[in-house]
């Protein structure tokens, strides 16, 4: 009980503090919404799903950058589906870098573009590890306790 | 999962009453994206709605799903960017063969892609990330459409249409409520309308449906280019294709859909139909129009000369799988239409002087497409309105008088076919704008004269919009640089065009240059009622709109040619109007700058046919027009120039008319595509 409290209570903040960091926007809270009992996994599941699409991502990404000249409509349109990926995970901060990129993809700026890329990659990696370590949490926390708390 | 009820319910329920007590619980949802997170939320959001929903991540396994399974979805949603196939061509393809309505979502919000979208048919576009808000309430569309469908059957006052007769006594076991009931009963007496359509007048036993395969669209449509899109008749059709068991009614359903269906594309491509245009060119110019007007007419006449036999290919492929449904017009129609606006440019010729006002345009259209039930209307309307429908919607619902709402309005709607035509007001744009509309609109120019006319042009609106829209606006897009190849700009005459184009996204400025350009052309009364507007109406958004589109759709003929690779459906739209344009489409690529590439391909289709004064402008400029392409490939929304190859031609013609132009950035979000070059 004390345990279980007390690992809610971090859970809690562990949440709290990725958003508080700009790391996860609204849309993760929709996706909490959307679990239930039919679904109690349903935000871990997703968030694992888009882990596995993305990182073929961002390595198809990585190879295009590598390329010399780039070819940026190509850079543009794998950044594209990355991002509608992570927009609908919530993911905040991978998010907008994945529109920087694709700016400067429409203006040609190939620095630009790495530049932004492995800020991206930071982010896409800190995210990740965050939401590891806390499903991890909520799943010794008891399965009914993550995602539906309120904000 | 999908429930296949021969009812065609939604209902997972087997009684009649319990589906409709359920509805929109139930609703059978065939959602398709490529990216699995956001398809698996998806599946949750709908689940949650009460839906039914079965998820596929491949448009060609949705496809597939479509087809084994006619009756057993009532809507698709499908994103925009997938890798196997663009979501658009899934749309139209739907939208061909199973006439389903289709949302469109996408994480990408600009305005050319929603345009596409609307142009292409989708019944509403969502931006991702969606929200569950927004999936609730998808099943109006499916009503709506139910809804449309039946009206537009009630409404065709064709032939097959006479056939149908209601069924009450089958309605009867349907809903218990109301609201379901007709929903239900629309929907049966849609599908029993399907059947007696193809059923012979005398005939008092239910004759099989008649499947319009490959093969048998390709015999009726060489049938119809061999007797001339002008003297082709169901009868003689019926005769040339020489096929046992068919009849003349099967016959004349679906070279209805054929000229819808060519309307649409004409829009883009007014292709060698020479001898319409040189037939045009003598006709004095709708006065003041301008030469925009006479270039679309001009293109729209070759437009509407385009050869059948790209066009048969192109629509073969596309409309043999659709077994001609009804509600598709599309694709069979615009053919007709446009070489039925030959017949009809006559027609503008005469209404048009000086009055850009609807009223003469009415008369084209008018004239045009009496065959166009409201159904093609739709059809064209959803070519124009790829053209149009950002104008239109701006402008439809902004403007005024008629003139641009009709127009816009349609265009604004390209939900369901019939749902434009419903929402076109009455009538007027049914038939007409759609033939007429679709040359001219394919061009591009047209789209977007058209589209500026205002839609509200009435009906020419509706017939230029749906022209154009389908052709340039759709084709345009980003994705498909190939598919306009040529766009750029329509010959000749689509410089004027594009000039008006320009002017069109110019918006303000614009408006007083089309009217000039129209003035100028006066042969292309589609134009002519686009460019009225303009002046009358500045809508700004709404020309700049239309531009877009009517450069995309002249563009999407002119791809006819080239690109004819392109979506079948996009490519007829355009091809038609690339066929038009030896402009390069240099543009046309470039993202789908609409109006362009619809100028280019139409330069028939841009019909804005300014006239032979634009033609000349365009012969001229097209050397001009090729250097000074607009640089506006930028995706931006540009209206001109890029999409257009004509571009250069327009710019060059726009600059003629009008210096004023300023860079198009009007709603449309145009670069700036530097109206200044482009010779008013």
């Amino acid at each position: 009980m004390e345990r279980n409290q007390q690992l809610r209570r971090q859970l809690a903040s562990m949440r709290q503090s990725l958003f508080d960091q700009g790391h996860l926007d609204e849309q993760f809270i929709l996706l909490e919404e959307l679990q239930d009992d039919a679904n109690p996994n349903f935000v871990e599941e997703v968030v694992t799903l888009h882990y596995r699409d993305s990182a073929r991502l961002i390595t198809t990404i990585e190879r295009a950058l590598e390329k010399s000249p780039l070819d940026f409509n190509k850079l543009d349109g794998y950044m594209h589906q990355f991002k509608g990926s992570s927009t609908s995970i919530g993911a905040k901060k991978v998010k907008a870098e994945s529109t920087q990129f694709r700016e400067y993809c429409e203006a040609g700026n190939g620095e630009g573009c790495m530049k932004t890329f492995q800020l991206l990659k930071r982010d896409y990696a800190t995210l990740r590890r965050k939401l590891e370590a806390y499903f991890q949490l909520a799943r010794q926390a008891g399965p009914n306790e993550i995602a539906c708390r309120p904000k | 999962m999908n429930l296949n009820n021969d009812k065609g319910s939604m209902s997972t329920a087997s009684s009649s009453v319990t589906v409709s007590d359920q509805f929109p619980a139930g609703l059978r949802v065939l959602v398709v994206d490529d990216d699995p997170t956001c398809l698996r939320i998806l599946e949750k959001m709908l689940g949650t709605c009460l839906y039914e929903v079965t998820k596929c991540n491949r448009a060609e396994i949705a496809l597939d799903m479509l087809r084994t399974n006619k009756n057993g979805y009532d809507i698709v949603i499908s994103d925009v960017h997938m890798p196997d196939m663009d979501g658009f061509k899934l749309l139209e393809q739907v939208g061909l063969e199973m006439d389903l309505p289709v949302i469109m979502m996408s994480a990408d919000d600009s305005k050319q892609v929603v345009m596409k979208g609307v142009t292409h048919g989708a019944c509403d576009y969502l931006i991702k990330p969606v929200r569950i808000e927004a999936l609730k309430n998808i099943w109006q569309h499916v009503v709506r459409k139910r809804k449309n469908e039946w009206k537009d059957l009630e409404q065709s006052g064709s032939v097959e249409e006479g056939d149908r007769q209601p069924k009450p006594s089958e309605e009867a076991d349907y809903s218990s409520s109301a609201n379901e009931g007709n929903w239900r009963t629309s929907k049966r007496r849609k599908d029993e309308e399907e059947e007696i359509e193809e059923r012979d007048d005398t005939s008092t036993l239910k004759k099989p449906r008649v499947v319009w395969s490959v093969e048998l669209h390709q015999q009726f449509v060489s049938a119809v280019n061999q007797l001339g899109i002008d003297k082709a008749v169901p009868k003689k059709i019926l005769e040339l294709m020489n096929v046992p068991g068919l009849t003349r009614e099967n016959v004349a359903s679906h070279l209805q859909k054929y000229r819808l269906y060519l309307r649409r594309l004409s829009g883009v491509s007014p292709h060698q139909g020479n001898s319409f245009i040189s037939s045009h060119s003598q006709e004095p110019p709708y006065g003041s129009l301008s030469s925009l007007s006479g270039l679309d007419f001009q293109t729209l006449a070759a437009t509407g000369q385009i050869p059948a036999q790209s066009l048969a290919t192109l629509q073969a492929a596309g409309l043999a799988r659709s077994a001609a449904k009804p509600g598709l017009p599309m694709p069979l129609v615009d053919q007709r239409n446009i070489f039925s606006f030959d017949n009809q440019k006559l027609r503008f010729g005469e209404g048009q002087p000086q009055h850009m006002s609807s009223g003469k345009q009415m008369n084209l259209l008018h004239g045009i497409p009496t065959t166009m039930d409201s159904k093609q209307l739709v059809n064209l309307h959803h070519s124009a309105q790829s053209l149009g429908s950002l104008n239109m919607q701006a402008s439809a619902h902004g403007n005024p008088s008629g003139q641009s709402s009709p127009l816009l309005m349609q265009m604004a709607q390209p939900q369901s076919r019939g749902q434009i035509l419903t929402e076109t007001s009455g009538g007027q744009v049914p038939r007409l704008p759609t033939s007429v509309g679709h040359p001219i609109l394919s061009n591009g120019a047209a789209g977007a004269m058209l589209a500026i006319n205002g839609i509200g042009e009435n009906s020419r609106g509706t017939g230029y919009n749906s022209v154009s829209q389908t052709s340039s606006v759709l084709n345009f897009p980003l994705n498909h640089s190939a598919e306009l190849p040529g766009n750029s700009f329509p010959l000749g005459s689509t410089p004027g065009i594009s000039a008006g184009m320009s002017t069109l996204t110019t918006k303000g400025g614009f408006q007083e240059e089309i009217n000039s350009d129209i003035k100028g052309s006066g042969g292309f009364m589609p134009s002519y009622d686009i460019f009225n507007d303009l002046q009358q109406h500045k809508p700004h958004n709404w020309e700049l709109q239309n531009v877009g589109f009517a450069f995309d759709a002249s563009q999407h003929s002119n791809s006819l040619q080239a690109s004819v690779d392109v979506t079948p459906s996009v490519l007829v739209n355009q091809g038609y109007s690339s066929s038009q344009r030896n402009v390069q489409n240099s543009n046309v690529s470039a993202m789908g700058k609409p109006i362009f590439s619809v100028g280019e391909g139409s330069e028939h289709g841009i019909a804005l046919n300014v006239g032979q004064h634009l033609n000349s402008l365009l012969v001229d400029n097209s050397t001009r027009v090729k250097s000074e392409r607009v640089t506006d490939t930028s995706c931006q929304p540009t209206l001109l120039p890029q999409h257009f190859g004509q571009e250069d031609l327009m710019s060059a013609i726009l600059k003629q008319q009008q210096d004023g132009l300023g860079p198009a950035e009007n709603d449309f979000e145009f670069d700036g595509y530097s109206l200044d070059n482009i010779p008013v």
